[in-house]
C-alpha cells in the first residue's frame, strides 16, 4: 500500500531539461557562438594582458590604493603588499591574475546586468513577484549544476566560466538594489515629486544616491561570490587559483593545494576590504 | 478670486472604489463604509476655496485625512473624485506634463521631516526645485542662496542637512520650497516635529516672511494653538470630513458641532482672544461737564467704586474713586480734575488676554483699552476669568 509510487512511472524531468538546453543551444548558437569565439578572445587578452603586468608594479599600485581607500591607515596597505609577495614567492602569480581578471570582468557584467534589474523590481511589484522566486532558485541551486549548461552553450574555458558566475553572483546585486530604493524614506520620494521631478529625475537625483550604500553592498557580496564561482569554473577549463586548486586534489598534494587555496585567501580579503571601503567611504563624506 | 478651489474632493483607498463612493453619497460614514466594502475613506467631498495671500490651515487629529487632502492638492496622491482648481486649472483632470508644469512653477511643498536630500549640501537642496527644471547652474545658486538668506541660513550654504539642527533643517525646507517662487506653499505638519520654543519661533518667522511674500499657504497641522496662531482660516478635518471652516474665532467661539466645541474646549483662550473681545462699554463722567456729585451718583447707580473720566472727546483722564468723591464733595468742590487719578493701567485692543490676566491681577481698578489716547472700552477682572473659563459675551466683530 505505502509504495504505490512503485506503480507511478518517472516523470522524465531530467530529459526534458536536458534537451531544453540542447534545444537553446542549437537556437541561440547564432548569439552563442559569437560571444564565445569574439568575447572568448578579448577576455584572454585582458586577462594575459593583466597577468603580463610587472608584479611589483600592481603591488605598489595595490598598496597606495588600499592606503588611501582604508583612510591613509597601513593596516590593509601592509596586509596586501604580505599577502602579493607571498604568492608572487610562491610561483603563482598569473594565476591570481587570471583569477582577478576573470572576478573582475563577471562582476562588471554582473552589475551592469544587476542594477538596471533591481531597479525594475523596485519600481514594478509585478516585476518584483516575478524575479523574486528566479532569484532564489538561483542562489540556491548548487553552483557546480551551472557548470553543465555553461558548457553546453560555451563548451570550455573562460567564457563558460564567467557565464556561470554571472548565474551565481547576480542575485545579491538585484536584490540589494531593489531593497535599497524601496529604502528610501516615502517623503523624500514626495519631496522629489512635489518639486515636479519626473521619474528619470527622481530616480537619479534622489532614489540611486539614496540606496547607494545598500547598493554597494549587493555589490561586496556579487564580487565575492563571483571570486568562489571562479575558482570553481577551473573544472571547466577557466584558467587561475582554482586551477591549481584542482590539481592539487587531483593528486592530493595537500602542500601546494594549501598554497593555492592560501592565495585565493589574500586575494578574496583584499577585494573584500577593497569593495567595502568604497560604500563607506562615501557615508562619511556625507 | 479665490487661488485655490476645492470641489467635493475624495479619495477612497481600496478595492471597491465604486461602491465606496457611492456609499459615501448615501451618507454612510467613515466606519460603515469600511465594514461594508473594506475601503478605507480617505477624504471625503472636501470643499472650499483659498484666497490669494491667505494662511488657510487644515487641522485635524491624526487620521482625519488633513495629510491626505493636501497630497490630493498637488497630486502627490490621485483624487478618485472631485476637482482642485488652480488659477482655474482643474489638477485632477491635468495630464503629467502640465502636472509637472504646476508642480514647478506654482506649488511648493515643506515636509514634516524635512525631506532633505541627506547628501546634497544645503545650497544644492535649496537648488532642487530649480536644477529639475534645467535652469542654469548660476542663476539657480543666486536664487538659492536668495531664499536661505531670507530664511537666515545666508552662511550654511556648504554644510549638509545632518550638521544642522532640527529647526535650521526646516528653514532649509522652507528656502527649497521658496526657490522657485511658487505662488502656493503647502506645509504639511511643517513645524510639527520640532520642539515648542523652536516651533514657536518658526511660527513667527513665518508670519513676518508672510507680510513681505502674500504667498497662499495651506498649512497642515494637529495643533489647534498653532492653527489658532497663524491661520487666517482654518478649516477642521473629522474622518476625511470637513467640519468647520472660519476664521480663527468664530471657530472658537461658535463651534459648529460638538467635535469642534471638544476640540476647542482645550485651547489655550488666552493666546487667542484680545482686550477687544472681552471690554465693555465703560461708564463714565466727562469733567467738561460733570462734578463729584455726578460721578457718586452714576457709581451707585451702576454698583462701582470708581469711575474714568474722559473729556468732551472721549479723550481719558483718569479716574475717581467713590471715597474721594464723597470728600470733594463734602468739602463743597465742583470740579473733578483736584480728586483725579492717573494710574489705570492701560491696553490697546489686541492686547492679548494673557498679557491681561496678569495685569488685572495686580490693578484694583479695571483696565483702561485706550487708542490714540481714547477710551474704547475697559475690562473688568470678572470678564477676564470668564473669558478664560470660556464663558461670558465675547465680541467677534473687529474695529
Amino acid at each position: 500500500m505505502l509504495n504505490f509510487m512503485e506503480n507511478v512511472e518517472k516523470i522524465p524531468l531530467g530529459p526534458w531539461v536536458a534537451r531544453f538546453t540542447d534545444w537553446i543551444s542549437d537556437t541561440f548558437s547564432f548569439l552563442f557562438d559569437p560571444i564565445k569565439n569574439e568575447f572568448g578572445e578579448g577576455l584572454e587578452e585582458f586577462a594575459y594582458m593583466l597577468a603580463d603586468v610587472p608584479p611589483a608594479i600592481v603591488i605598489v599600485i595595490v598598496a597606495v590604493l588600499a592606503f588611501f581607500l582604508s583612510g591613509k591607515r597601513f593596516g590593509l596597505a601592509a596586509f596586501s603588499v604580505a599577502g602579493l609577495l607571498l604568492v608572487w614567492n610562491q610561483g603563482l602569480w598569473e594565476q591570481l591574475m587570471l583569477s582577478f581578471s576573470l572576478v573582475l570582468v563577471a562582476s562588471l557584467l554582473s552589475v551592469i546586468i544587476g542594477v538596471p534589474i533591481g531597479i525594475l523590481m523596485a519600481k514594478s511589484k509585478i516585476a518584483e513577484n516575478l524575479i523574486t522566486p528566479v532569484l532564489d532558485f538561483m542562489q540556491t541551486m548548487p553552483a557546480f549544476v551551472y557548470l553543465i549548461p555553461a558548457v553546453a552553450f560555451f563548451s570550455i574555458g573562460m567564457v563558460p566560466g564567467i557565464f556561470a558566475s554571472l548565474i551565481f553572483a547576480t542575485p545579491p546585486t538585484i536584490r540589494f538594489t531593489n531593497l535599497g530604493i524601496r529604502q528610501v524614506s516615502e517623503e523624500l520620494v514626495e519631496a522629489a515629486e512635489a518639486f515636479g521631478s519626473t521619474g528619470a529625475q527622481k530616480l537619479f537625483k534622489v532614489e540611486l544616491p539614496m540606496a547607494k550604500d545598500t547598493i554597494m553592498a549587493g555589490i561586496n557580496q556579487t564580487v565575492m561570490l563571483a571570486l568562489s564561482m571562479v575558482v570553481i569554473a577551473s573544472m571547466i577549463g577557466a584558467p587561475g587559483l582554482g586551477r591549481e586548486v584542482l590539481s592539487a586534489l587531483q593528486r592530493t598534494d595537500v602542500g601546494s593545494g594549501f598554497i593555492a587555496g592560501l592565495s585565493i585567501v589574500i586575494l578574496a580579503i583584499i577585494i573584500d576590504r577593497f569593495t567595502q571601503s568604497f560604500s563607506k567611504k562615501k557615508r562619511t563624506s556625507i | 478670486m479665490p487661488v485655490i478651489k476645492v470641489e467635493g474632493l475624495s479619495k477612497v483607498f481600496g478595492k471597491n472604489v465604486k461602491q465606496a463612493l457611492k456609499l459615501l453619497g448615501e451618507g454612510k460614514t467613515k466606519e460603515e463604509i469600511l465594514k461594508l466594502t473594506g475601503s478605507t475613506v480617505g477624504v471625503n467631498r472636501a470643499s472650499f476655496e483659498v484666497e490669494a495671500g491667505e494662511i488657510f490651515v487644515i487641522m485635524g487629529l491624526s487620521g482625519s485625512g488633513k495629510s491626505t487632502l493636501v497630497r490630493l492638492l498637488n497630486r502627490l496622491i490621485d483624487p478618485t473624485e472631485g476637482h482642485v482648481f488652480v488659477d482655474n486649472e482643474d489638477l485632477a483632470a491635468m495630464n503629467k506634463k502640465d502636472l509637472l508644469r504646476v508642480r514647478r512653477t506654482k506649488m511648493s511643498m515643506v515636509f514634516q521631516k524635512f525631506g532633505l536630500f541627506p547628501f546634497r549640501s544645503i545650497l544644492e537642496n535649496a537648488e532642487y526645485g530649480l536644477e529639475i527644471q534645467g535652469i542654469t547652474k548660476e542663476e539657480r545658486s543666486q536664487k538659492a542662496r536668495k531664499s536661505l538668506e531670507m530664511v537666515g541660513l545666508g552662511n550654511y550654504v556648504d554644510q549638509y542637512p545632518s550638521q544642522l539642527s532640527g529647526g535650521m533643517q526646516q528653514r532649509v525646507g522652507l528656502a527649497r520650497a521658496l526657490a522657485n517662487d511658487p505662488e502656493i506653499l503647502l506645509m504639511d505638519e511643517a513645524f510639527s516635529a520640532l520642539d515648542p520654543l523652536i516651533r514657536k519661533e518658526m511660527q513667527d518667522e513665518l508670519l513676518i516672511l508672510q507680510e513681505s511674500m502674500k504667498k497662499t499657504i495651506i498649512f497642515i497641522t494637529h495643533d489647534l494653538d498653532e492653527a489658532l496662531r497663524i491661520g487666517d482660516k482654518i478649516a477642521l478635518m473629522k474622518d476625511g470630513s470637513i467640519v468647520q471652516v472660519g476664521s480663527p474665532e468664530e471657530i472658537l467661539m461658535n463651534p459648529a458641532n460638538d467635535y469642534v466645541e471638544k476640540f476647542v474646549e482645550d485651547v489655550d483662550r488666552s493666546k487667542v482672544l484680545t482686550a477687544y473681545n472681552i471690554m465693555k462699554r465703560p461708564e463714565t463722567v466727562n469733567i467738561d461737564k460733570h462734578g463729584p456729585r455726578v460721578a457718586l451718583e452714576r457709581m451707585q447707580k451702576e454698583g462701582i467704586s470708581t469711575i474714568y473720566a474722559t473729556d468732551s472727546n472721549r479723550n481719558l483722564k483718569g479716574y475717581v474713586t467713590a471715597d474721594d468723591a464723597v470728600i470733594a464733595m463734602r468739602s463743597g468742590v465742583t470740579d473733578l480734575t483736584g480728586i483725579l487719578k492717573m494710574d489705570a493701567p492701560a491696553v490697546t485692543k489686541d492686547t492679548l488676554m494673557n498679557a491681561i490676566f496678569e495685569i488685572s491681577h495686580d490693578s484694583p481698578v479695571p483696565i483702561t483699552v485706550v487708542e490714540d489716547g481714547k477710551l474704547l472700552g475697559i475690562i473688568v477682572r470678572g470678564a477676564v476669568i470668564a473669558a478664560l473659563a470660556g464663558q461670558g459675551e465675547v465680541n467677534l466683530t473687529h474695529a
